[in-house]
């Protein structure tokens, strides 16, 4: 479905994830953000770079995967991204939900 | 004479043993299997022997047993690895040279991976039953166990035989019914995932079964640490959940034996071609079952159908054809529920698991994705086809490495 969000329009599944990952920019990104109730820094973005990074490269996203980023430790992410941070962050990257496997 | 060696004597590893002795001609191919262990364990009866529905007996045999004649079966721990020179190494300094090497070597659990899991309560207050001696201890426990709170916990994904932990406890629920103490045993579900299971379809399903057994159930729980003097997980959100019986599964890795060859992912899986099994690094060495980084699940069943798709691609190498792309990720398995009944789900890479009938389209005798108790002697029978059929290589008749559609009522998987 579509939605209109920083004055653009997009299309996300039911959840509100892109399903077009070339229809993200930051703007969107943080707009996603406020909607999930964070205010995004310098901290975030960098996380969010990480995990895009992931995905172009198509290596599966996972907690464990975070600790071992470099980028933030696990008690880190949770700080910036409260609740589920991966679901969380996943869909302010522009991408789609994590499906931890099988 | 060339050698083809198999790292690995349990389900996928023997299995591989039976089928290409018949296939290789004996002239020009010698077959080495080696395990440091001489037991077999029939794994999947781990999840019966805490409630006293397997005994020890039934779940463990020689090894020796189901590695054909004519094979060379060595009973010694592997060192290393060393795909730049053809060789493994053996502890007892053996060296063994290959011209193809099957890695088998499976999956284990991890439990040091969490602080506080691995700790003096273990197999006191915590347990795994993904192991022999931690199955027993747990069986042990429960028999004098006056009741309390069992917590039924997933550490993190990838783990091998996802739908286990339900199963544990589905039955957990019917064993202390019929122990009459149902009402003194409060079960909870932990799990890092948003539902109970990894596919939405059985997750709704499953959902139902829990809320009915009187199950309760935590999600999205990403476990820190155990904190096993005041007996409770905690979680990154800082989520706690009091137990006095914990039953955990660890985080399952790949064998030691990948990470010292360097041949692994972060959690020692070998990266392999999903629909051929030839690892990505070299071409002379192929992986299969739970050693593998195959996003498919990590059950008997899926090695069996990877066994009948790698034996070909074995022969087509040999010949210097070019590999059939086959493995769909095809996986069946059984979900016992308790009370005499279960589940059966059929899935592969792309389709989720559907409600229909099995084998037979239309006929079954098994139900898919609907509880009964053909389905529960299905799954019993599946021992003795296990130790008849399953590891010896015969194929079990009507059910096909990749899955049918016929039957089967579909949606296709997100993508």
């Amino acid at each position: 479905m579509d939605k209109t969000i920083a004055q653009a329009t997009i299309s996300v599944d039911q959840e509100g994830y892109l399903t077009d990952f070339s229809q993200w920019n930051k703007e969107i990104g943080t707009e996603i953000a406020k909607e999930q109730g964070i205010e995004m820094t310098d901290k975030h973005w960098e996380v969010i770079d990480y995990i895009q990074d992931q995905f172009k490269n198509e290596h599966p996203l996972s907690i464990r995967g975070i600790k071992k980023s470099g980028v933030l430790n696990i008690k880190e992410f949770y700080a910036l991204f409260p609740g589920g941070p991966l679901k969380k962050a996943t869909m302010i990257a522009g991408i789609p939900k994590p499906k931890s496997c099988i | 004479m060339k050698n083809l060696v198999i790292l690995g004597a349990g389900t996928a590893g023997t299995m591989m043993s039976n089928h290409l002795v018949s296939k290789l001609p004996k002239n020009e191919w010698q077959i080495t299997v080696v395990d440091q262990y001489k037991t077999h364990y029939y794994q999947p009866g781990f999840l019966f022997l805490p409630f006293d529905i397997y005994t020890t007996k039934q779940v463990k045999k020689k090894g020796a047993k189901f590695i054909p004649k004519g094979v060379n079966y060595i009973n010694e721990k592997i060192e290393l690895i060393q795909p730049e020179d053809n060789k493994v190494l053996l502890e007892n300094g053996t060296e063994l040279p290959y011209d193809i090497l099957i890695i088998a070597t499976g999956t284990k659990i991890a439990p040091e991976e969490i602080e506080g899991m691995k700790s003096p309560e273990w197999h006191k207050s915590v347990f795994d039953f993904y192991t022999y001696e931690g199955a027993k201890a747990l069986r042990d426990k429960f028999r004098e166990w006056e009741g309390g709170k069992l917590v039924v916990h997933i550490t993190e994904m990838p783990i091998k035989c996802p739908v286990a932990p339900l199963e544990f406890a589905f039955l957990a629920d019917s064993y202390f019914k019929n122990k009459g103490m149902r009402d003194k045993v409060d079960i909870t579900f932990v799990t890092p995932l948003g539902g109970a299971f990894t596919k939405p379809k059985a997750t709704q399903a499953l959902h139902h079964l829990l809320t009915d057994k009187g199950i309760k159930e935590v999600t999205d729980f990403n476990i820190e640490r155990v904190d096993y003097e005041n007996n409770k997980i905690i979680d990154y959100a800082e989520t706690e959940v009091p137990y006095d019986i914990l039953v955990t599964v660890p985080t399952n890795m790949g064998d030691a034996l990948i990470e010292r060859s360097g041949m692994g992912d972060d959690l020692n899986f070998v990266p392999t071609n999903k629909a051929t099994l030839q690892t990505e690094e070299h071409e002379n060495i192929f992986a299969i079952g739970d050693a593998t980084n195959l996003p498919a699940s990590k059950a008997g069943s899926v090695a069996h159908f990877e066994a009948e798709i790698l034996t070909d691609n074995i022969l087509r190498y040999i010949n210097g054809e070019p590999l059939k792309e086959e493995f769909d990720g095809h996986a069946n398995c059984f979900i016992e529920t308790g009370g005499g009944k279960a589940l059966l789900i059929d899935f592969n890479y792309t389709h989720e698991p559907v409600e229909g009938t099995f084998p037979f389209p239309g006929v079954g005798p098994l139900n898919l994705l609907k509880e009964s108790r053909t389905n529960h002697m299905g799954k019993m029978a599946f021992r003795w086809i296990y130790w008849n059929m399953l590891i010896k290589g015969i194929h079990i008749p009507f059910v096909s490495a990749t899955m049918s559609e016929k039957g089967k009522h579909f949606e296709e998987t997100e993508a």
